[in-house]
Formats: structure tokens, C-alpha cells, sequence
């Protein structure tokens, strides 16, 4: 399917993500107007404090969208009842947004207001202007070609910016360069980026226009400081409108599924939710797609009240415990570290291990005759190696499994993920750690390699929820138990090609497989949670 | 015998008492400077870049504070004016460049009576009167801005904002220093018959001695932030010091470059 026809096929879905987006970056950028221009104005008048802000505003631009969603997501910070910051959604999103589009708005209004004529201000100053009549009449005014570029910079970098919200749930067209990266589709990658571009240029054009007019001169009603003050009150209330609408409002009612950003988490993910509304009738709000560790700190911040953990992810990754190689042994440590540690509680595993997978090209494993990975770290010297950022840094990630077999790689690169697989595949890198459930495996003709020293510990999928949503809801227990083993590895493997290489919803898949094991989902029709 | 002062000192529209003004790094502008300002006479001062007469020009609308002695307007220290209603009585005229690039000529000419709350038709029609005295035809120019106007018409403009509001005393800081000579004298004329007719007490900066003799009451010549001397053209002609030779000089031969007579 070429672009085009994904476009007009799926444009009732492109078009919801265009208007995430557009709002993402509408919002963001209008807080950081009202934040940004007083800011900006109040510098001119108090400039000693010019250099320490700027160079707060200038050190936000460089921290990394994930590091400041791990940031944001477990801060609480209300105004009469509303919750301005934290937490996973449109409200960090558009936080991050705002940090980010401050600087080139502060700087410009700085700038711009900075640069006006001291002869025209002293002559302001002279016909009997009094400080806001200066500043509203003459100063704005003058300064307002360069203040615009400013918002024109920052709503191109909020453009570009905002395709990161899909990581914490946010929506937004960056969900289709995430699930194109993902399932290694270059339509889906495209059909984010281009409107994603589309946009940019759109936004740049257009306030380039605004920028030439505005920077010429502007009309008698623009002059008066009532029409700012209107303008920036339209702009608030529109903002405190749009937050009321991303504020979801609390209802207890609500069971919350989250799921990271992987294929098998969010089928996982939507199997969870299914089992729950078929078996409870509660309603599923359905929170997937969350990077990083993002899942976890929703579950502590009680954004979401469960996802599927995998036991030894938990064990290393996050309770930072030596990895063990015991199945059971795993289960259970890592049941009372989450019991008496963060109050979440470890229910039945749902059957399948997804541990690594150390993947060759078929043709390379047959060739060499490969096995195990003890056959192939002979080859290690003259192969390139390719690992996801999380393979790299976790403690029973590489470099535990180089000194396990003794690996020297010719060359290591690390990059996502999800391009792991398509650098394998265009022999741009010769093995690369997958997940053993991936359906790429079987897509692709690669060969997973035996683990014959056992380093990887168990990585068995179990659904971890929040003690006080089971107290909640009890009815949530049953529902999970009936998950119990359901799911083998095969299964599993099967289920993500079917999403990743057949293309198909994952909503549509679980449908189809719960339906086999004997779920009623009769009731369940109708109810599809938010994104 | 007080009463008596009082009314000479009504007399005096600005009064400048033994001011002195220094700049925070301790540089002295202005040395214990006196001089009085009748209401109706046009004072200019005179003298080169860097004498003070622009400094002494912004004490009167208090755009500075004087750091010693004290400046009267219209019997009032200007430390006891409110900054605001002080500068709307006193128009104020600066080169070209003082104008707003942003505004068009009716609006420029019409600010300070929009500041001072005229409303809109009233202000438009100040505007068009005011454009009409100093030479422009209100048809062609209200609606061009200053960017589309020679530097003769931008100038004109300037006047004609600063008398919008009728105020009593007109300031003006070198108004005709960056115009082309022919133009300069076009409308240093037009300036003077326009002087007669307003009967405004003026202060009026130049270094351009012809000018000063020209639109003068009486001329004030300073030098490193001193008056030098203070009285009528006439009086000028006739002193012996230095720096006023040098200044009749330039008027005797209005081109110096051509060599000696």
C-alpha cells in the first residue's frame, strides 16, 4: 500500500491525529505566548535577570523529551483542583511543549522589545506617554515582527516536537511514526512524518506572512493596550478550556490499562482490557503506547492501574537486583519486592517467556551452520552489532552478555529498537537482540540463536496492578486469573506477526484469539476506551 | 515687595536655577546654569556637540532630573510635576527619526490628544488643521506613514504633532539638523511665520548660528556646560569673546571651506 492510498484509506484516523497534533501544538504554543511575552517584557525592565532566565529557558531546550516526561509524569502540581503538571497524556505533553517553545518566544520579545529605537522611545517617553502607554502603544507594536518569528520558530520546533507525545499517550501523528518504526513499515513512518512536515511548512508559512505584515506596521486597534489585553485573555481562557477538556475528570468507575511501546504490549495491553470488560462490564480506559519506563512510573503515579511486566525485566531493570536464572525464583522475589516496595501486586503469568533473542540473518546461520551463541562469538571479531538503547544499558543487558560468551564485537551501534531489525535485514549490522515473540522473526527468514549459557534470566509476562485498584475492584482478580497461563510462546509469536506483519489492528487479533479461548466479548461491543 | 517677585517669576515660563546635572560616572554636564525663559520668546540655544544644550532642553520636560539647583515651569518645580502632565503641556520635537514608524501621519500628529482622552472624530480633525498649517495637504498625506515622506515632509509632521495639543511651551532639539540646506531654509521660514502666529514660548537647540539668528528672542551659547553669553542677536554681533567670534564667524562667511575674505 503506497502512501496515498494508506492516507485516503485510513483518513478518518488521519485526520483525528492531524487535530491531536494541531491541538498539541496550538495549546503548547499559546501558554508559551502568555508565559513567554510577559516574561520576555518583564526582562527589558529588569534585564540583570536577562542572563540567568535565558539560560534556563536555553538549558530546557536541550534536555531530551523522554528524560523530561520521567520527569514530569510523578509531579503533582494542582490550581484549584485542576491538575496543571504531571502524569501521563495531552497535560505532560503540552508542559514539555510549553518548556520547549519558551526560549525562542522570550528571547525574540526580549530581543525584539530591546531593539526599538531609543529615539522613538524618548520621544514616546516625550509626548507624555506613561510606561504602559509606551509599552502597549509603541514598544509591542514595534517589537512585533520580531516577537512573531519568535512564535514562528517555536510552533516549528513544537510541530516536530509533539510527535514525542505519542510516548506517554498524548496522541498525535508521532503514534504513526512510533507504530511504523515499530512494525518496520515505512508507509506508517510516513504517513506521521509527512503530515507531520506538512504541517511545519503550513505553520511556517503562514506566520511568516503574519511576521511581514505585523513587522510593517499595524492598525490603529492593535495600538490599544485594551486589544492585548483582550487578545491575551482569549488566549487564557482558551487554554484553561482546552485543560479542563485533557483533565480527565476522576470517576472510580474507571479501570486504566497501560502498556509500553512495543507491539506485544499493546496486544497484551488490549488483551488485559478485553478480558476485563468481558468478564467485570467495567469500562477500559486504554492508556498503550507509554516509552520507555513510562509504564511503571504511571502505575506508581496511579495514572494507570496495570500493565504486563515481564518478571525479569522487573527483577533487573527497575528493582535493580542481580538477575536469576530460576523461573519461580524470579516470580517471587519480585511479588514481595512489589508488595512491600511500591504496593502493587503481581498476578498469574500469563504464560509465555519473551526473553532476548539473539537474531542472524537465516542465510548467515545456515551458511556458518550456527546454533548456539557459543558458535557464533567466534564470527564476533569480524560482525557488526546492532542493540536497542534498552539492551545497552540494562543490567542483564550486553555487557553482562559479552563477558557471559566472551563477545568483541568489530563495531556496536546502538539505536532503537524497532531498527534493529531493519538494519539486520539490510545487512547493515550482521546480530542483534530481539524479543523471542517477536513475529518480525519469522518475517524476516532470522534465526534465533541458543542461549546455551543460560545468561538471560526468565522474562515471564504477568499482569502487575495497583493493590488499591483489586481493593477497588475486586472483580478485576477474577478477570485476571482467567489470563492464567493462556498465552504460549508460539501463541504470542503468532499474534505479534499477525499485527506487525499482517498488518491487522491489534484490537481486531485479541478479538479473534480471546473469542477462541472462550471469552464472551458480547458484552464488551461498544466499549472502547479514549486513546 | 514679595508679591512683587512673584509675579516677575510668572512672568518666566521655565526658569533654570543654578542647575547643575552629572552623570552617574561623575561626568558634569551642567555648571550651575541660570537662565529664564519668557513666556512668548523663543530662547535658543546655541553651541557645539557636546555643550549641553540638549541635556538642558530635556530638564525642562523632565526626561532628566537636574542633580543640583532646580528648574521652574510655569512656577513650578519640575520635581513637583507630575512627569506625565508636564510633558503633555510642553510639545516636543526631535529629528526625524522621532516620529512613529508604525503610525500614520494623522495618527503621529493626533497622539498626545488621543493620550489626552479627545475622542476619535475630534482628534482626526486636529489632525487634518494641524497638517493644513504646517503645509500638507491632509488629502494626500494623513494616510501615508513617515517611511514614505521626505525628510522636509517627516519634519513637518514633527511640528505639526507637537502643537496638536496646543500646548504653552514647544521644545525642539535640532528639528532641521539632518535636512538638505534649500529645504532647511524653506522651512525655517515657514517655521518663523508660524512662530508669530502661535506666540508659543519656544526652546530651541542648534548649532546652526544662521538658524539661531534667524528664529531668536534672545540666544543662549554654551560651551563645556556653561552659558557663555545670553542676550539678543544684536548683543551677540557685538561681544568680544571667543567663542562667540567664532560662532558670527561661521555666520559671516556661510561657507568657511571657500577661504578666507
Amino acid at each position: 500500500m503506497n502512501l496515498w492510498e494508506f492516507l485516503l484509506h485510513n483518513r478518518a484516523e488521519v485526520s483525528t491525529l492531524t487535530l491531536e497534533h494541531l491541538f498539541l501544538v496550538g495549546i503548547s504554543t499559546g501558554i508559551a505566548i502568555l508565559i513567554g511575552v510577559p516574561l520576555g517584557i518583564l526582562l527589558t525592565r529588569w534585564p540583570s535577570a536577562s542572563k540567568p532566565i535565558l539560560g534556563f529557558a536555553n538549558i530546557m531546550q536541550t534536555v531530551p523529551s523522554l528524560a523530561l516526561f520521567g520527569f514530569l509524569i510523578p509531579l503533582n502540581i494542582y490550581l484549584f483542583q485542576i491538575r496543571l503538571v504531571g502524569g501521563i497524556g495531552a497535560r505532560t505533553a503540552v508542559v514539555a511543549l510549553v518548556l520547549y517553545a519558551l526560549l525562542p518566544i522570550v528571547r525574540n520579545t526580549f530581543t525584539g522589545i530591546s531593539g526599538v529605537d531609543p529615539a522613538i522611545r524618548e520621544a514616546g517617553k516625550g509626548m507624555g506617554m506613561t510606561g504602559r502607554q509606551l509599552l502597549f502603544q509603541v514598544e509591542i507594536p514595534l517589537a512585533l515582527g520580531v516577537i512573531i518569528a519568535g512564535v514562528r520558530v517555536a510552533t516549528v520546533i513544537s510541530v516536530g516536537t509533539a510527535t514525542i507525545a505519542a510516548a506517554i499517550d498524548a496522541g498525535g501523528l508521532g503514534r504513526y511514526i512510533f507504530r511504523g518504526l515499530r512494525m518496520n513499515d515505512n508507509t506508517l513512518i510516513l504517513a506521521g512524518a509527512v503530515p507531520a512536515a506538512v504541517m511545519a511548512l503550513a505553520a511556517d508559512f503562514l506566520l511568516g506572512w503574519v511576521e511581514r505584515v505585523f513587522g510593517r506596521g499595524v492598525g490603529g486597534w492593535l495600538r490599544s493596550w485594551r486589544t492585548w489585553i483582550t487578545l491575551g485573555a482569549i488566549v487564557a481562557a482558551l487554554a484553561v478550556w482546552l485543560a479542563l477538556a485533557i483533565s480527565p475528570a476522576k470517576t472510580g468507575e474507571r479501570i486504566a490499562v497501560g502498556s509500553k511501546d512495543f507491539t506485544e504490549q499493546i496486544i497484551l495491553g488490549e488483551i488485559v482490557a478485553q478480558a476485563i470488560e468481558s468478564k467485570t462490564g467495567l469500562e477500559v480506559q486504554r492508556r498503550f503506547d507509554l516509552g520507555g519506563s513510562l509504564a511503571h512510573e504511571a502505575l506508581l503515579a496511579g495514572e494507570i492501574d496495570l500493565y504486563v511486566e515481564y518478571t525479569g525485566t522487573a527483577l533487573t531493570a527497575i528493582l535493580k537486583l542481580p538477575p536469576l536464572s530460576d523461573p519461580k525464583e524470579v516470580y517471587r522475589r519480585v511479588k514481595d519486592e512489589y508488595a512491600a516496595r511500591f504496593g502493587l501486586e503481581w498476578t498469574e503469568p500469563v504464560g509465555f517467556n519473551n526473553t532476548f533473542a539473539i537474531l542472524v540473518r537465516g542465510d548467515d546461520a545456515r551458511r556458518l551452520k550456527l546454533k548456539t551463541v557459543t558458535d557464533a562469538a567466534r564470527y564476533a571479531p569480524k560482525w557488526r552489532a546492532g542493540f536497542g538503547q534498552d539492551f545497552m544499558s540494562r543490567p542483564d543487558g550486553y555487557e553482562g552478555f559479552a563477558r557471559a560468551y566472551g563477545l568483541k564485537f568489530a563495531e556496536l551501534r546502538e539505536m532503537d529498537l524497532s531498527l534493529t531489525y531493519r538494519a539486520l535485514v539490510d545487512k547493515q549490522v550482521d546480530l542483534i537482540a530481539g524479543n523471542s515473540t517477536d513475529g518480525l522473526i519469522a518475517r524476516h527468514d532470522l534465526f534465533q540463536l541458543e542461549d546455551d549459557r543460560r545468561y538471560f534470566p526468565p522474562y515471564d509476562a504477568v499482569p502487575v496492578v495497583r493493590q488499591e485498584a483489586l481493593k477497588r475492584r475486586p472483580e478485576i482478580r477474577a478477570a485476571l486469573k482467567a489470563l492464567g497461563g493462556l498465552i504460549s510462546v508460539e501463541e504470542m509469536r503468532q499474534l505479534n506477526f499477525e499485527v506487525d506483519g499482517g498488518r491487522r489492528a491489534a484490537k481486531d487479533v485479541v478479538e479473534e484469539f480471546l473469542q477462541n479461548k472462550g471469552f464472551d466479548l458480547g458484552s464488551a461491543q461498544g466499549v472502547k476506551g479514549g486513546m | 515687595m514679595l508679591f512683587v517677585v512673584k509675579m516677575a517669576e510668572a512672568q518666566q515660563a521655565i526658569d533654570f536655577r543654578s542647575v547643575s546635572f552629572r552623570l552617574p560616572n561623575g561626568k558634569t554636564l551642567l555648571h550651575a546654569l541660570d537662565l529664564q525663559v519668557s513666556a512668548g520668546e523663543t530662547l535658543v540655544l546655541l553651541g557645539r556637540s557636546g555643550c549641553g544644550k540638549t541635556t538642558t532642553l530635556k530638564l525642562i520636560n523632565r526626561l532628566l532630573d537636574p542633580t543640583g539647583g532646580e528648574v521652574v515651569v510655569e512656577g513650578r518645580r519640575t520635581t513637583d510635576w507630575d512627569p506625565i502632565r508636564l510633558r503633555r503641556r510642553i510639545g516636543y520635537v526631535i529629528q526625524e527619526i522621532g516620529l512613529f514608524p508604525h503610525f500614520t501621519v494623522e495618527d503621529n500628529v493626533g497622539v498626545v490628544p488621543r493620550l489626552e482622552g479627545w475622542e476619535g472624530e475630534r482628534v482626526r480633525t486636529r489632525a487634518r488643521e494641524l497638517l493644513e498649517m504646517v503645509g500638507l495637504d491632509p488629502e494626500r498625506f494623513a494616510a501615508r506613514y513617515p517611511r514614505e515622506l521626505s525628510g522636509g515632509q517627516r519634519q513637518r509632521v514633527g511640528v505639526a504633532r507637537a502643537l496638536a495639543a496646543d500646548p504653552p511651551i514647544l521644545l525642539l532639539d535640532e528639528p532641521f539638523g539632518a535636512l538638505d540646506p534649500i529645504t532647511r531654509r524653506e522651512i525655517q521660514a515657514e517655521f518663523r511665520s508660524l512662530q508669530k502666529r502661535l506666540g508659543k514660548t519656544m526652546v530651541f537647540v542648534t548649532h546652526d548660528v544662521g538658524e539661531a539668528f534667524l528664529l531668536a528672542s534672545r540666544i543662549a551659547l554654551l560651551k563645556d556646560g556653561k552659558v557663555v553669553l545670553l542676550g539678543k542677536p544684536g548683543d551677540f554681533l557685538a561681544s568680544r569673546e571667543p567663542e562667540v567670534q567664532a560662532f558670527v564667524a561661521c555666520l559671516e562667511n556661510p561657507n568657511p571651506s571657500a577661504g578666507a575674505a
